[in-house]
């Protein structure tokens, strides 16, 4: 490949397979946390372990030591294989309809996650539209959404769950509104500026042809939106995930990822709750893949260059 | 080769080559007498800006007949695309009388008058090249059947059949603007604006364009009001041609450019090409020495 005089002298390059080279780095790093991660439990479990040897009167090796740190029924960090192991029993060890599957509370957080997204999504567009048509939202609305954002959620979780239930609004619906609250932020930022985005000269030409302000919106805003929209819907997505957990903690839900979190927690069940922030992380990844592949399908069509 | 020196004979000797006072009153072509399509007294339009008031027009009188090719020319700021965007109604002037296809600017736009061509093609880059050329017919109620049809001939008028299912960026710069100018064109409106298109290709995707604007031009005898800052492009192509000068802006001359319709490259080697070019220049540098 390079010129001949250097060729020469260079030592013969060695050329991996193209997936070693996209992957190695990933592999890598996941190796390294693994290992901290390990040195971390025994570090951490270390005193508990002990004690309980000492508390038994049992003589102890070393080996002894690090096998029980990494093997704890309540450890301070549990290891790797102990959350894997927990993870794997909880989602496969039960029938989902089961109260003690991962899945069943996967899917209760779940289902409020997309109602929450929907509407949140829903509403954030239509503030973006709002904000972007009539001149005195943009300033009167604005900066109530902006302090929307800055309220601590975990504070006002269990209010609107209280008052939705008052009303007699429970299960599903005042999770997804919590969930809708935090997620319609991101959206109506993108959108909004999206909308904007259509340069001069392409509004210069809507006006020369007369076009009304609907074929404005529809034929050159909207369009020019929907990469901002899609940027926005990834952040929305696991934020809106983030807020179906927070908002079955404080009423101590009886079902979901946010009440398993919290049952591990009263129980001190560590594995219990790293388990479920392992199912957690594999939701948001599922989630943010479900829009990036409906991003990429709406770039094909809008003709995006890859 | 032999069309070199027939511009010599068409061009009528009479007019005052020498000087370039302010020419108010213009000498109409002598082919193409038509209606006026521009009217324009006394336009003036002024800006407040942060510096102070600025003069971007400043009584600025001009008649334009069917199915003249007319030059805007002058050095930036002298308002050569403010007035054409008065013209289109993007501006509004702050003074002065101006008709457009015989009616005021906003209905001339209204009523779809002209096709207005920008410096950058603007084509929208989530649309076929075919679905570009549709996007005004389709704001203007086109049927579907006519679209189609139009799309097909106006692509064809600027040689880019085949490319309907393109996307924008899979197609040069040229063809881009040729895109646009067939945009410009495709619900044929009575007046061609184009405002320095051709501004940011290099000079031999230029020359091609600018031969192959003359055929558009002689094929659909549209008016073409035609705003540059290059002097041969701007004798190459017109029939009259507005010199303006920046501070105010206004115009300095006027000349009638009376080559034959179906002009080659070969034009700009001829002495009547060179002359009319000359009064173009001094024309330009006695509005710079305003300045100093």
């Amino acid at each position: 490949m390079t010129s001949g005089a250097f060729s020469g002298a260079r030592p013969a390059e060695i050329r991996w397979h193209p997936t070693v080279v996209r992957y190695a780095p990933v592999v890598v790093i996941v190796l390294a946390l693994v290992a901290i991660w390990y040195v971390a439990a025994f570090l951490m479990n270390r005193n508990i372990v002990r004690d309980a040897f000492e508390r038994d009167e049992i003589h102890y090796t070393t080996g002894e030591l690090i096998a029980g740190t990494l093997s704890a029924e309540r450890p301070l960090l549990p290891a790797p294989h102990q959350v894997v192991q927990t993870f794997a029993e909880d989602v496969f060890g039960w029938p989902v309809t089961s109260p003690r599957s991962l899945v069943y509370h996967g899917w209760v957080t779940l289902s409020a996650t997309f109602v929450g997204f929907l509407l949140g999504a829903v509403f954030g567009i239509i503030l973006a539209v709002l904000i972007v048509h009539v001149r005195t939202l943009q300033k009167s609305l604005l900066p109530w959404i902006i302090c929307s954002q800055m309220v601590p959620i975990l504070a006002v979780a269990p209010i609107v769950i209280v008052v939705l239930g008052a009303i007699g609004l429970r299960g599903l619906l005042p999770k997804a509104i919590i969930s809708a609250y935090l997620c319609f932020f991101p959206v109506t930022i993108g959108v909004v500026k999206g909308l904007s985005s259509p340069d001069p000269i392409q509004r210069d030409l809507m006006r020369t042809w007369s076009a009304t302000p609907a074929q404005i919106f529809w034929k050159l805003r909207w369009p020019s939106a929907v990469p901002f929209l899609f940027t926005s819907l990834k952040v929305s997505i696991t934020i809106s995930l983030i807020g179906a957990i927070v908002a079955e903690l404080p009423t101590g839900a009886q079902a979901g990822i946010g009440a398993r979190l919290l049952a591990g927690s009263y129980y001190g069940q560590t594995i219990q709750i790293w388990a479920a922030l392992v199912a957690a992380s594999c939701l948001a990844v599922g989630l943010i893949g479900i829009v990036s592949l409906a991003e990429r399908w709406v770039a094909q069509l809008m003709g995006v260059r890859s | 080769m032999s069309i070199v020196s027939e511009p010599t004979i068409r061009h009528r000797p009479d007019e005052n080559v020498s000087s370039f006072s302010p020419v108010t009153s213009i000498p109409s072509p002598a082919r193409s007498p038509g209606r006026l399509v521009v009217d324009a007294q006394n336009i003036s339009l002024t800006f407040e800006t942060a510096d102070g008031r600025v003069d971007a027009l400043s009584n600025v009188s001009l008649q334009i007949a069917e199915r003249e090719f007319v030059s805007f020319i002058g050095p930036s700021g002298c308002g050569k695309t403010t007035m054409l965007r008065v013209i289109a109604d993007l501006q509004q002037p702050s003074s002065g009388t101006l008709l457009v296809n015989g009616m005021s600017a906003e209905n001339a736009r209204l009523a779809r008058s002209y096709g207005y061509v920008f410096q950058a093609p603007a084509l929208f880059p989530w649309r076929t090249i075919e679905k570009n050329l549709k996007l005004p017919l389709e704001i203007m109620g086109f049927s579907e059947s006519d679209q189609q049809q139009r799309v097909e001939r106006y692509l064809s008028l600027v040689n880019l059949t085949g490319f309907e299912r393109k996307f924008p960026w899979q197609l040069s710069g040229g063809m881009q603007q040729r895109v646009s100018i067939a945009r410009a064109l495709s619900f044929d409106p009575a007046m061609l604006l184009m405002d320095e298109p051709f501004g940011a290709l290099d000079e031999i995707v230029r020359d091609h364009l600018n031969e192959q604007l003359l055929q558009l031009w002689k094929s659909t005898e549209k008016t073409v009001l035609f705003v540059t800052h290059s002097i041969p492009e701007a004798v190459f192509l017109s029939t009259k041609i507005v010199v303006m000068s920046p501070r105010p802006g206004r115009i300095i001359d006027i000349i009638s450019c009376n080559f034959l319709r179906d002009r080659t490259l070969e034009i700009r080697e001829t002495p009547e090409f060179i002359r009319i070019a000359q009064r173009v220049r001094s024309g330009l540098r006695s509005g710079h020495s305003y300045d100093e």
